[in-house]
């Protein structure tokens, strides 16, 4: 019998304990009628053999390809003692860490990951993650209308992720909150901060800052800032983590800075996976801790003056304040942490930086070779982070397939999300690039358009 | 010792991060950052050792007898992890064309037609990402369904008092009002409650079966008759689906909305917390709100449905399809449990809660609810022992720690005085069992001979008790180089 271990010997001593004459009348409660007859779409059982020979048929169907593609999931390459060390079986099969005492390996490691959170962002205090960057968003959303009190709309520029723009409605919309959406500049690729002058008069909770933005494109983040503050409006910056290494953290955006950051974890170590797991970061400024969604450890001492590490602020929590809870989330996503502070720890702030300066540079030398090729040109002219959108003389799913023939997953077909752009193509070339993928691509590029 | 503190300025890992240096054409200096951030200078070493060293101060399944009430610690087969980290699927990017990934396809396809039968439900999603979120997902279902059929003045969702915490949060955050309804003396929810309480207004009642109380709801098919019959829907919270998993369906039960815990019933990692997994199911009324995407078939080929198919899907509610390693892990499992595996689990973790709640009671543990069966779990109530002695169910609960034992779920359901929900799941053998047991009785001596040292425990733990109301006051969320 898999994963039970009771010998007939056992089932009969405990059968004598219970008094029951056999396992079958311990179900005696359950109403006849209700009773399920054989599940006929669950197969035999397999060997851990058998069930390996099958999975890693299936992994051998799907392959290999030389992956292009970012639009919000960056390939990065992952230090073997990453996942080693997170799968070990204390971190991988312990539960919530709500019994401190014997669960201080998850606390404290939670507690180190709140640090290098809250710095990478620059922010004053970060929870221990949510589910995923979307949904981070969301709650970002749900605590700017709970700190605000008057405003119920939020501004969000067409230029976010526009998955996250979906999850968003999707969650926030029972909750009679407005989303208000802000254009783009079609040259530039970002929301120009006098554009949104036609907003003065109208009262906002929050306004959201990608940066970069779905395009790549850096927003004028401190302009967009500072005009949120002077209308008493909470600025929510969405970021990329591993960009925060290179680029001004929210933290320090305009004058005083954004007040809430979140954004998708993964490209801290977590393998994309076809989507998931991931995690959702979420850091905040003093002022808004209370309101901030999900789990929070704290540093605390024991009964003897010693430092350890509690969950702290659980009166905001669903299972202390039931209908009255900030919301009503109750794991984070623990063990991709547990991945994420590893990764952080390995390549520390220089390898981080180095991280994303290559992954930059790699986009730009792609460009550059692409952009040399009739018809292939740069959709906007703003400054960008390791991902840009790209005009083709040809329909973009044609060039991709004929990609794809070649082994190479060349980008993210634009049009999906923005119809009205036409045939682009959004692409990235992170650190796991070398130059010889990079001239391959072009190569390939140059056979597919023609 | 903190990470931050093993650091020293400079120390990095060459290995580890591109060794050449890059320029940042193109970025113009007011994007970039002036001061680095504060990650940890330290050698591949530091780190291996540092974490390892932080997870032995955990308890596991791995390390540890885990039986936590409602939580369903099995064991977690390494197979599972293994093969769900084979190269192909990791290295799988989401958005991947679907011609690239039909062996995970067929895999998430095959997931949802086990659960189905399993369920007997009509349709399922895999993308909520946890429970709670599956919760969420559900009561959306249920709003949208009453909307679609212009039905608008179903405002008040009806929970048990028993119920988890996220049910009556979730209702909240679907804009419903919650009406909680009370538990009679045999731990079933009090039908005149619930006919008193259902009216025009109600949109669903959201049950646990078997509750949180460890019982089997015996009046299921009237209480669902009562919502329905007010025009209200049925939710399932499968929190508890270990403890019938092949014996009796959600769907025959008459629920119309049902989230399953993969990470309880189908072994996928608790993970410290995460990450959690949670596929709806629904009958066929609510089949076109499902929440996209899932997965379809046809003559062998596997895609993605979307909103394009689903225009009244209640939508997305993750960036992508949801946690799909997760939903690996628990392919790998049901495939290896098979059709009869799967009914030895309600019934060995049946077996397992009712010989520990047969023995606790010889013992001289009072139960909550003595003249039932246990379900996958019961409650023993200390309330007896905390008047006579002052020993609390926490007390308790931390000195079973010293005896190397993870306590069982304290202070849930609420209405409970002192309770210790006590779930054992099918995974433990009877001599762990037994072990359990005797120091169970340990400690019942102790309090009789010396409450302190139960009121003090734990005593063998890396620190003793912790001070929450100091952490909760001088908030110290971040730690600081010069503080």
């Amino acid at each position: 019998m898999p994963f039970i271990p009771h010998t007939q010997d056992d089932i009969a001593e405990m059968l004598a304990s219970i008094g029951s004459d056999s396992i079958e009348t311990l179900f005696d409660e359950i109403p006849d009628d209700l009773r399920s007859g054989r599940l006929n779409n669950v197969p035999p059982g397999l060997s851990e053999m058998e069930i390996s020979r099958l999975m890693m048929e299936r992994a051998a169907q799907d392959g290999f390809y030389q992956n292009f593609i970012g639009a919000g999931a960056y390939d990065h390459h992952i230090p073997a003692a990453v996942w080693q060390i997170t799968t070990r079986g204390e971190f991988y099969s312990s539960y919530t860490p709500y019994q401190a005492e014997a669960s201080q390996g998850t606390l404290q490691l939670l507690y180190e990951y709140q640090t290098m959170m809250a710095s990478l962002t620059g922010m004053d205090a970060s929870n221990a993650s949510l589910y995923d960057g979307a949904t981070a968003l969301a709650e970002a959303v749900l605590m700017a209308v709970r700190s605000h009190r008057s405003s119920r709309r939020i501004l969000m520029p067409q230029t976010v992720h526009p998955v996250y723009k979906k999850v968003v409605r999707a969650i926030v919309s029972n909750q009679k909150i407005d989303i208000v959406e802000a254009p783009f500049c079609a040259e530039s690729g970002r929301v120009l901060p006098e554009s949104l002058e036609k907003f003065d008069d109208e009262e906002f909770a929050a306004i959201v800052i990608p940066q970069p933005n779905f395009f790549g494109v850096l927003e004028q983040v401190n302009e967009l800032t500072d005009w949120a503050h002077r209308k008493k409006t909470l600025a929510i910056g969405v970021v990329n983590p591993v960009s925060l290494a290179l680029l001004t953290p929210p933290g320090e955006w305009g004058s005083n800075g954004a007040d809430i950051a979140v954004g998708e974890g993964q490209p801290l170590g977590i393998p994309l996976s076809s989507g998931g797991p991931y995690f959702g970061f979420m850091a905040c400024k003093n002022n808004l801790i209370r309101q901030i969604p999900g789990r929070i450890i704290g540093r605390t001492n024991d009964l003897d003056g010693k430092q350890g590490f509690v969950l702290t602020l659980q009166a905001r929590e669903q299972h202390i304040r039931r209908s009255k809870a900030t919301s009503n989330i109750c794991t984070n996503q623990g063990l991709m942490v547990t991945a994420a502070t590893i990764y952080m720890s390995l390549l520390g702030p220089d390898g981080l930086r180095r991280v994303a300066e290559h992954s930059h540079a790699n986009t730009m030398d792609l460009l550059q070779q692409l952009e040399k090729i009739s018809g292939v040109k740069k959709v906007f002219n703003s400054p960008f982070f390791h991902e840009a959108a790209l005009k083709l003389p040809k329909p973009v799913n044609l060039v991709l397939a004929r990609m794809k023939e070649k082994g190479i997953l060349a980008g993210f077909d634009l049009q999906a999300f923005y119809p009205e752009m036409g045939d682009t193509l959004l692409v990235c070339a992170t650190e796991t690039k070398t130059a010889a993928d990079i001239q391959n691509y072009v190569t390939q590029f140059e056979q597919a358009l023609k | 010792m903190l990470i931050f503190e093993h650091a020293r300025p400079g120390r990095r890992n060459y290995s580890q991060a591109p060794t050449t240096t890059a320029s940042t054409e193109g970025i113009p200096d007011q994007f970039l950052r002036k001061k680095q951030p504060l990650l940890p200078e330290v050698s591949e070493m530091d780190t291996v050792r540092h974490y390892t060293r932080l997870s032995q101060k955990n308890f596991s399944i791995d390390t540890e007898f885990y039986p936590l009430g409602s939580c369903t610690m099995k064991y977690n087969p390494r197979a599972c992890n293994a093969l769900a980290m084979l190269p192909q699927f990791l290295g799988r990017h989401p958005l991947a064309p679907e011609d690239t990934g039909q062996g995970f396809l067929a895999c998430m396809y095959d997931l949802q037609e086990i659960l189905k039968d399993v369920t007997g439900m009509a349709g399922i999603s895999l993308a909520p990402m946890a429970g709670a979120q599956g919760e969420l997902i559900g009561v959306m279902m249920i709003r949208a369904y009453h909307e679609s059929r212009g039905d608008h003045d179903r405002t008040e969702i009806i929970v048990p008092d028993a119920a988890h915490g996220t049910n009556p949060a979730t209702a909240v955050m679907c804009g419903f009002k919650v009406v909680e309804i009370a538990t009679d003396k045999e731990g079933n929810v009090d039908l005149n409650a619930l006919k008193a309480a259902v009216g025009p207004k109600t949109a669903g009642l959201m049950l646990t079966n078997p509750s949180t109380l460890g019982v089997f709801e015996e009046n299921v098919t009237e209480m669902s008759r009562i919502v329905h019959e007010a025009g209200g829907l049925l939710y399932y919270d499968g929190a508890n689906l270990n403890a019938v998993l092949g014996k009796v369906k959600p769907g025959d039960m008459g629920f119309d909305v049902i989230h399953i815990n993969l990470h309880k019933t189908f072994s996928t990692p608790h993970g410290g917390g995460g990450p959690g997994s949670a596929p709806v199911g629904v009958a066929k009324r609510l089949l076109p709100f499902l929440p996209v995407p899932f997965v379809s078939s046809e003559n062998g080929t596997y895609s993605w449905v979307t909103e394009k198919e689903r225009p009244q899907s209640i939508g997305r509610l993750s960036a992508h399809m949801g946690n799909a390693g997760v939903l690996l892990r628990a392919y790998i499992y049901v495939r290896l449990l098979g059709r009869d595996g799967m009914n030895r689990v309600a019934e060995f973790a049946t077996l397992n809660a009712n010989y520990l709640m047969a023995e606790l009671k010889k013992a001289g543990f009072e139960i909550a609810f003595p003249t039932r069966r246990a379900s996958h779990e019961f409650i023993v109530t200390l309330k007896d022992i905390k008047d006579k002695t002052g020993v609390t169910a926490m007390n308790l609960a931390k000195r079973l720690l010293d005896k190397g034992f993870h306590a069982p779920t304290t202070y849930f359901p609420i209405l409970v005085p002192e309770c210790l929900l006590i779930e054992p799941a099918e995974t433990e053998s009877k001599q762990t069992l037994d072990a359990f047991v005797t120091a169970m009785k340990e400690i019942l001596a102790e309090i009789k001979e010396q409450p302190d040292l139960v009121k003090n425990a734990p005593h063998t733990m890396p620190l003793r008790k912790l001070d929450d109301v100091k952490a909760a006051r001088e908030l110290d969320l971040c730690w600081k180089p010069d503080a």
